[in-house]
């Protein structure tokens, strides 16, 4: 549905966007991701045909954003990182400017209308003017003027922004029923966000594609290869942890045991071994056996946002400690972009 | 065309929801009312004088009345005119509904031309105004109506010119004080460029007379249908529209 090739925008003193590739295909969401300043809104600008690139290509629904933008412009929806509302008008009547300007014909306007006050649940305040509606109403209108005129393609730019957590749950709701009608962008810097909507995320930062892959792909990979967390508390006071560490590693099917850290009797380890459930029992059995205190034991799940701060950090040590990580997405986006 | 029509429905709606339609129809009500009032008495007063002097003076409604009158809304005008364009592009900058309409499947000249239009309809509203005024010298008096009408012409001629230089400027920036700010400088200076005329005539002095907005208006305000005059406006108004799209494309290759 969309393909970005090589895309680029530069301005006079920086360059915004470097030579991003990627493809969305039909009734997917991808979740744009990066820190703020990355990039993601010119992308999505120059996906819109708002912003020209200046080299590299991108087409939507097969159709050249620099040879065809009225054709491309009529198969996307977009929302702004803030929603374009006229204050002084009534929602009806907005919507009823934008299907008009998007192409709809009066005969299917009204039908249109009131499918998206439905669909996005602003058929309340229809009658409402749009400067005195909340935060919450006015990026579900933002949203109803997005799919109006029922775009193949939905770009939203941090959709979620500013909104309570109540209207945040909503919001991706709504954002999830949309998908399969359409295919969406929608970028953010919240992490969860993008975890639990998208199917699939592209990650940039500094202008630059850092990784594309499936959410649980990236989690996999982030996961491990089954470490498990273990926290060994001594019962009179003094705990060795050398000792501790040892014991674990005798434990059957464990690979590798990694001190962490230790604090006041008490100490972490990370637990390597092929199939981290069935390990779980025997480590339990042999701390408890050892006259040690199990205070926790989970599996060492990095988090999405770990991934991002490990991916985006240009920190050279943060890089190394997560080497592993990195290399396998870095793979992965090399791969997607072959 | 159905764009055009669709842009400038919605600015003529955004006018008249807002207050701003019924202020500058008031201002220009009252002013013009004043200014009527006072050209009627005027006129009534020099009548009765020359009646009494028993001289033939000769009285005529349309040089005496309507004349000054149409030249008096000129002037009204450029004072309204930078507070009617300020906001076309100005206010959609600000309130990002600009990105609205640069991401809709409507050409960029649509979108200008449908803004401009809305402009020189709501300053058609003020002539109207006027028009009720006059309608009373018709009734008690019997002025032809044609002069009127070929001024009328040009008043919207020459507004629709400073509508698109206002349009021009409300398209560079995002603050409509500046706009309209330097949109009135801008017709101020064309308004008085043609004073050089009165002691020089060196070419560029002729050059800067011929830009000058009352030069162009004269005629019109005589009655004349000039086709000179109104070439003159309308291709201003072009060069006017064509900046202003110029402007808007270039937002797109520097924001």
């Amino acid at each position: 549905m969309i393909t970005v090739e090589q895309l680029t925008k530069k301005y006079a003193r920086n360059t915004a966007v470097d030579h991003i590739s990627f493809e969305v295909g039909k009734g997917q969401i991808v979740g744009f991701l990066g820190p703020n300043g990355a990039g993601k809104t010119t992308t999505m600008r120059m996906l819109t045909c708002f912003l020209p690139p200046t080299s590299g290509a991108a087409t939507v629904a097969g159709f050249n954003v620099l040879e065809k933008p009225l054709e491309v412009r009529r198969r996307i929806g977009y929302l702004p990182e803030t929603p374009p509302l006229y204050p002084e008008m009534r929602t009806d009547e907005y919507l009823r400017f934008v299907g008009k300007i998007k192409g709809l014909h009066a005969s299917e306007l009204s039908k249109r209308i009131d499918f998206v006050l439905d669909r996005c649940a602003v058929a309340d305040v229809k009658d409402k003017v749009l400067g005195k509606l909340s935060k919450g109403y006015r990026q579900r209108v933002g949203l109803a003027q997005a799919i109006i005129h029922n775009p193949d393609v939905l770009i939203l730019d941090e959709p979620t922004a500013g909104l309570d957590p109540k209207q945040i749950n909503e919001t991706r709701d709504l954002i999830k029923s949309l998908a399969g009608d359409h295919t969406i962008i929608l970028s953010t810097h919240i992490l969860p966000e993008v975890e639990q909507t998208c199917q699939q995320v592209i990650i940039i930062n500094k202008g630059k594609l850092v990784a594309t892959d499936s959410v649980s792909n990236l989690q996999n990979r982030a996961r491990g290869a089954g470490s498990v967390l273990v926290e060994v508390a001594g019962r009179n006071g003094v705990l060795e942890s050398v000792q501790v560490q040892r014991r674990l590693e005798q434990v059957p099917g464990v690979s590798r045991v990694l001190f962490k850290h230790a604090g006041e009797n008490r100490s972490t380890f990370e637990v390597e071994g092929k199939n981290d459930r069935a390990i779980r029992g025997d480590l339990a059995r042999a701390i408890v056996e050892s006259g040690w205190d199990l205070n926790e034991l989970r599996t060492a799940a990095v988090s999405l946002e770990e991934i991002f701060l490990q991916l985006t950090s240009s920190d050279e040590a943060n890089a190394a400690s997560s080497g592993s990580t990195a290399t396998g997405t870095e793979a992965a986006a090399s791969e997607a972009k072959g | 065309m159905r764009n055009v029509w669709i842009i400038c429905r919605k600015e003529l709606n955004s006018y008249f929801v807002s207050p701003i339609a019924y202020i500058l129809l008031a201002i220009f009500a009252i002013v013009f009312g004043y200014f009527f009032w006072n050209s009627v008495g005027y006129f009534i007063f020099a009548g009765m004088e020359a009646q009494m002097r028993g001289s033939m003076f000769p009285m005529n409604v349309n040089e005496q009345v309507i004349r000054p009158l149409i030249s008096n809304v000129a002037v009204i005008g450029l004072f309204l005119i930078p507070l009617i364009s300020m906001r076309l592009f100005a206010e959609e900058k600000r309130a990002g509904t600009f990105e609205l309409l640069a991401t809709s499947p409507v050409r960029d000249f649509a979108v200008i031309f449908g803004k401009w239009l809305a402009a020189v309809l709501l300053y058609g509203g003020m002539l109207l105004v006027s028009a009720i005024n006059f309608a009373w010298l018709f009734r008690y008096g019997n002025p032809d109506w044609k002069p009127l009408a070929i001024a009328y012409v040009g008043l919207l001629l020459q507004a629709g010119f400073m509508l698109a230089i206002g349009t021009f400027i409300s398209s560079l920036t995002r603050n409509q004080i500046i706009a309209g700010a330097v949109t009135f400088a801008a017709c101020l200076l064309l308004w008085v460029l043609g004073w050089v005329s009165e002691y020089d005539s060196t070419p560029v002095a002729r050059v800067m007379s011929y830009l000058s907005i009352p030069i162009h208006f004269e005629s019109f305000e005589k009655g004349l249908l000039s086709l000179k005059d109104a070439v003159f406006f309308v291709s201003a108004i072009f060069l006017g529209l064509f900046l202003t799209a110029r402007s808007i494309e270039s937002l797109r290759w520097r924001s």
